[in-house]
Formats: C-alpha cells, structure tokens, sequence
C-alpha cells in the first residue's frame, strides 16, 4: 500500500527573466519543473534529470547552474534567467544569431542549456580561445553536432558582442 | 524524479541551523551546494524529514589566509577555488583540484566543505586534503571541534560527524616556501567520478623532500592515505628511484575493486603511475615556489 505523503509547501517568490512570479510550491519541487510546469516556460529542456547533461541549465544571479538540480524554494528571492529572458522585444539575441549563422544544432535540445552557459562565459571572458569554450561548455552535453559548430557559434557571438560594446 | 517530501528550513544564523539539526538528529541533512544531495533525494537513496539549507547564513564563505593559515568556509564553491591565485601558488594540490572536480556547471554550485561531508570515496577534495594535511571544524550543540582529515573518513559515505553538526569550514596549515603539489586524475569524460586520481603535497627542504603527502580517489572504501610511502619520502633525496619506489608503496595501498571503469590491477597500476607523475611535477613546482 503506498504510504500517503504529507504535503509541505511554501511560498517562493523568483525574478524569472526580470518578472517577479510567486507561488506556493512543494519544498521538493526541483527548479526545472516550477519554470516549466508552474510557469509554463518549457524552454529549460530535462534531459538525463541526473546531473549529467546539461539541458536544463538557467542562470541563477547570473551564474549557470542545472535547475534539476536545484529546490525551487532554494531560488526564493534570487533571479533565474532562461533562454525565453534572453530574446529582446525584437529579435535575437547575439548568441541565438550565431547558433543560427553557424549552425550550432541539429535537434536542438542541448541548445538552450549551451546558450545560457556561453552567456555566462562570454560575460567573464569576452574573448576566449576555443579551448576554453570547450572547458566551458563541457557541462553541457550534445550528441548530434560533435561541437565544432557550437564552438564557432560561441566565436562568432563573442565577435558580435565585442563589435557592439 | 521528485525527492519524498521534507521539511525545509533556511536558518540565517548557525545556532537556529544547530538547533533545527537538534530537533530532527539523524532525520535531517544540511544543504549547501546540493549538488551531490539533491541526486540522491532524487533517487531516493537518502529521504531526510527536514533539509537545513544553510546558504542564507552570513560569514560562511571564506576563502583566503588568517593566522598563518588557509580558510575555507562552508560555502565556498569548487568555483571560487578555481580561480583563486592563492591556492594555485601556495596550495598547489588544492589548486590543482578544483578545476578536475564534476564539471564547470556542477562546480559553480557545489562546495568543498559539502564534499568532503559527503564523504564519497570517489570525491576528489577529500585526497587533496588528505595530502596537504588539513582539519576539517565541525560546530554541534556543545561547542565547536576540528576533526583532523584523517580521522574523518569512517567507510563510504560515513564519517566522524554527529548528525547534529554542522561542518562550518577546513583549515590548511601554510606549507611554507618550496612546496607544491598535484592532483592527477583519470576520468572517463568530464563530470565522471575518477577511475583512479593521486593527490601530492611536497614541502622540500634543502633540496630534499621535508614533507611528501600522497592519496588517493577511487581506489578504497574512503579517500587512502599512502601513508608507507609518505613515510619513505620524507627526508629522502628526490631521485629517480625514491620517486619510483614511492609510486610502488602507494600502488600497494590501494583497495582497488573491479568495475566498469576497470579492473582492479588496471587501477592499481594507474595509482602506480600516476603518483610518479604527481611527484615528479610537485616537485619541479615546489623547486620553483
């Protein structure tokens, strides 16, 4: 007989992608699920939900982190940034040009995780040489490009960004 | 996958944490980077009442020298020692770590302290501090205790802690000028636990080797001092055949287990190597030091 668990909530109230958004959530409900499921932002792709792969990586006050391994209670007064919170009002941004221009993907599921940690690279280290890229990016999984166009997107994003400040 | 359900707690001072942990004993753990507490809520291997999430308190995140000594607080990430110039010129073993530690996503959260509280016998921090020599303050409700790193490590995953203790930080004593170290590991990709990985601290003295400190990741049922062979160092001249037989005495202390990664001798014989390799670049860096 399955035993009955006592239900434990509380409340949490997160800047997601600059809006303030509360919610009463279970204390064990994991990051990935309060932006996907509470919030509807299905951008934050769950891949291996083992710690492993990368996909679902958001930025926590600016820093990459992987929100299934993460409480939603945990991010309670922080900002949580998702690859939707990085498109401006019109257009992309710099690093989802250059996954485009360069092809950076195939099924594309790695590739909001890949962005948010390229940001988060870029924004530490402006021009960083292909091997750092690679140290960077090596928490975030892909299985159809080998890489070689990802690392260029990452390239011609940093060209792009460099050009604009 | 969901963990089982749980209290959860954010204390902002360290006693209201203390007596959270009072009032739940061994039904409760403490969370700090999680990294390696929230997968195994996740699998359901650990299903604590309550979690005492202790990153809302104050002044737990040293990283730097105070009397002669180096700080790591509860909440100092894998990140911050990643970029820290003070481990990478006067704590080499330490510096030399952190960037091998998961990879760079699970680094920016998880902590040294959280790690080494794990007690995970593949863990890397708990060799490096094993070599350098390090203690590891542990808080509870009678007051505060420093636990030497190598009385800490009972078996996997078990350790000298009380349920009801908080590990608050590690202190390394400075190793002084000349002295260096290495950890060299052998994963299967980035993010995997070591097939096997050697940690070296060595304080040279007059040309010769002062202090060597050597463990090992992977290859036992807790982080192994290589204590023989530390002892046959220490005084010795740093020659090719003390190196070399240094790297044999540490072979003979591993406890290696066949597994998908390999087979026992396969990693004894990485321990082998891999020590003769650290020691060989601890002590070109500690002549450098």
């Amino acid at each position: 007989m399955a035993v009955q668990e006592a239900l434990v909530t509380r409340p949490v109230t997160v800047s997601v992608n600059g809006t303030e958004r509360s919610a009463e959530v279970e204390t064990r409900l994991l990051l990935v699920h309060f932006l996907r499921e509470t919030l509807g932002l299905t951008g934050t792709h769950i891949g291996c939900d083992t710690t492993h792969c990368g996909a679902c990586t958001v930025l926590l006050d600016g820093v990459p982190v992987k929100s299934c391994t993460v409480l939603a209670v945990q991010a309670d007064g922080r900002e949580i940034t998702t690859v939707e919170g990085l498109t401006p009002a019109g257009g992309l941004h710099p690093i989802q040009e250059a996954f485009s221009a360069e092809h950076g993907l195939q099924c594309g599921f790695c590739t909001p995780g890949m962005m948010l940690t390229s940001v988060a690279l870029l924004a530490e280290n402006p021009d960083p040489t292909s091997e750092e890229i690679r140290w960077a990016i090596s928490g975030n999984i892909c299985r159809c490009t080998g890489y070689q166009n990802i690392v260029k997107a990452v390239q011609h994003a940093a060209a792009t960004l460099k050009e604009a400040s | 996958m969901y963990p089982a359900s749980f209290e959860y707690f954010a204390p902002t001072t360290l006693d209201e944490a203390l007596e959270i942990l009072e009032r739940f004993g061994d039904e409760a753990k403490v969370l700090a980077g999680g990294q390696s507490l929230i997968p195994l809520l996740k699998l359901r291997v650990a299903a604590p009442s309550a979690l005492v999430d202790i990153n809302r308190i104050e002044g737990l995140g040293e990283l730097g020298e105070r009397d002669g000594q180096l700080r790591i607080g509860a909440l100092v990430r894998h990140r911050t020692c990643e970029r820290s110039d003070l481990l990478k010129e006067r704590y080499g073993v330490l510096g030399a770590t952190a960037p091998q530690v998961s990879d760079p996503i699970v680094r920016n959260l998880g902590t040294v302290c959280g790690s080494v509280a794990h007690a995970d016998p593949q863990g890397d921090w708990g060799s490096a501090l094993l070599a350098i020599g390090a203690e590891v303050i542990a808080r509870g409700p009678s007051g505060e205790r420093a636990i030497p790193i190598d009385e800490l490590f009972n078996g996997p995953f078990m350790t000298a802690l009380q349920p009801t203790e908080i590990v608050t930080g590690i202190r390394v004593a400075d190793p002084g000028p000349r002295s260096s170290g290495a950890y060299v590991k052998l994963e299967r990709r980035v993010g995997d636990f070591a097939t096997a990985a050697v940690a070296v601290h060595v304080s040279l003295s007059n040309g010769s080797i002062g202090r060597a400190g050597i463990a090992l990741t992977g290859v036992g049922p807790t982080n192994l001092k290589a204590r023989e062979a530390e002892q046959a160092l220490a005084g010795a001249e740093p020659t090719d055949e003390a190196i070399a037989s240094a790297a044999r005495l540490a072979a003979d202390a591993a406890e290696p287990l066949d597994d998908n990664r390999g087979s026992a001798e396969y990693k004894r014989n990485v321990v082998r190597v891999f020590t003769e390799r650290a020691l060989r670049a601890s002590i070109a860096a500690a002549r450098e030091a």
